[in-house]
């Protein structure tokens, strides 16, 4: 806990605070104090390994791996990093050491090949399309839908868009976790958002969203 | 300077992240204030990052929260018992299985539960911007993603400023560190008794105090 008197000067400030506390117990040996800590990324570390691994179940066998690895070398984490930044990335290198190991990663990785990330790509379009506000994810099948569409991207925009869009990890960050370069991050991320775009957009055609309660012409333009 | 739509598109991206210079910038602007079809990708990329940067996107399976935190403390107990290697967890399964049953059972023999007050308990230096999650048929107030929300579809977020004048009361597991009573006590590696302190919140959230 923080000690006696000190200011904190904002909420996240406070949140980093007890988070180093926690860092610090658990380094010190308070082991059950790691799951306290842990507790705020658990949703993070999960779409963390799905995003890489596609199996929910094998995603969160790797993501408990994750947290117990993290676990095991607590005392190397320096306070100079971002807990959740060096969480998501032991994260993200156990599901990928899990996909290595698969059969199927030959099978996808072929499939990749056949969309260069170096071609353009022409967003579609759309004569029907209306913004999703953000209160329609309070509904399970919207949420189904968008997670949907992003289980339909090759695994190397997947992977990206997550880390970055999902995670908020910066392009830098994400970089280093896949083993990518940066200029490779920002094309798959544009890549990525577009097709997701496009599928959203494709989406209202098909009726994914219709029983929203949007009023008929609010298209953004 | 001027920019077609091929151009655009390519830099949209980078453009949602503010990582494009400020004459860029004004291009595209100006750009997207003449071309429907760049402002509806513009309008579409970013309600893409909105949604997807939800937390609410961030789901797991039923019982991720509980079984993780049954598969950290039973490898805590392990490593309490002197057992300090990774590769502790390469012995066979047998045995863990016995030690941990047994821990699990003093622990359920010694272990006193706190009074049910604890979990009604007001919170204490609780950062009144904090965002916090409730949901209907509770009193409760949690951190995004705690295990032991009650009706996750009617889960919203607001302020633990406006949770507590709304009469929410912070959740003895996720906010436990905003509680003058501490459930810090609990010994090493119990994970026996976790279902009954859920039965515990069960019964304040039914209660709807």
């Amino acid at each position: 806990m923080s000690e006696p008197g000190m200011v904190l000067n904002s909420p996240a400030q406070a949140g980093g605070t007890r988070e180093q506390d926690l860092i610090l117990n658990v380094q010190r040996g308070q082991h059950e104090l790691f799951y306290e800590l842990v507790r705020p990324y658990e949703r993070r570390v999960f779409a963390a390994a799905l995003a890489i691994l596609r199996n929910e179940h094998d995603a969160e066998d790797a993501a408990q791996e994750a947290m117990l690895k993290a676990f095991a070398n607590i005392r190397q984490f320096r306070a100079e990093a971002r807990f959740s930044t060096w969480l998501i990335q032991i994260t993200v290198n156990e599901a990928l050491m899990r996909r290595r190991r698969e059969r199927t990663v030959v099978m996808e990785g072929i499939d990749d090949r056949r969309d260069s990330e170096e071609s353009e790509y022409a967003p579609r379009d759309f004569a029907d399309w209306r913004e999703i506000p953000s209160e329609a994810l309070e509904r399970k099948e919207v949420r189904q839908r968008l997670a949907e569409a992003l289980g339909t991207l090759d695994r190397k925009y997947r992977e990206v868009f997550v880390l970055r869009d999902m995670e908020q990890m910066n392009i830098q960050e994400t970089a280093e976790a896949l083993g990518i370069s940066v200029a490779s991050v920002k094309t798959r991320l544009l890549r990525a958002r577009l097709m997701l775009r496009d599928l959203l957009a494709a989406g209202w055609e098909q009726g994914w969203f219709s029983r929203l309660p949007f009023e008929k012409g609010s298209k953004p333009w | 300077m001027v920019v077609n739509c091929e151009q655009v598109w390519r830099e949209i991206s980078n453009y949602v992240d503010g990582d494009v210079d400020a004459a860029l910038r004004s291009t595209m602007d100006e750009h997207f204030r003449t071309c429907k079809r760049c402002a509806s990708v513009l309008a579409g990329t970013r309600n893409v990052v909105q949604l997807y940067g939800d937390e609410r996107m961030l789901e797991v399976p039923a019982g991720f929260s509980r079984r993780l935190e049954k598969r950290l403390a039973k490898n805590a107990a392990v490593k309490g018992s002197g057992w300090s290697s990774w590769s502790a967890w390469l012995v066979p399964l047998a045995a863990i299985a016995l030690f941990t049953g047994a821990l699990s059972l003093v622990d359920t023999l010694t272990f006193k539960h706190p009074a049910k007050s604890i979990l009604a308990e007001p919170g204490h230096n609780i950062p009144p911007d904090m965002l916090v999650v409730v949901s209907s048929g509770s009193k409760v107030f949690h951190v995004a993603g705690c295990p032991f929300i009650h009706d996750k579809a009617t889960e919203r977020t607001i302020t633990a400023k406006e949770a507590m004048q709304d009469g929410y009361v912070p959740c003895s597991r996720c906010l436990r560190q905003y509680l003058k009573t501490s459930l810090k006590g609990q010994p090493e590696g119990d994970t026996a008794n976790l279902e009954a302190e859920e039965e515990q919140d069960e019964v304040l959230s039914t209660a709807g105090h």
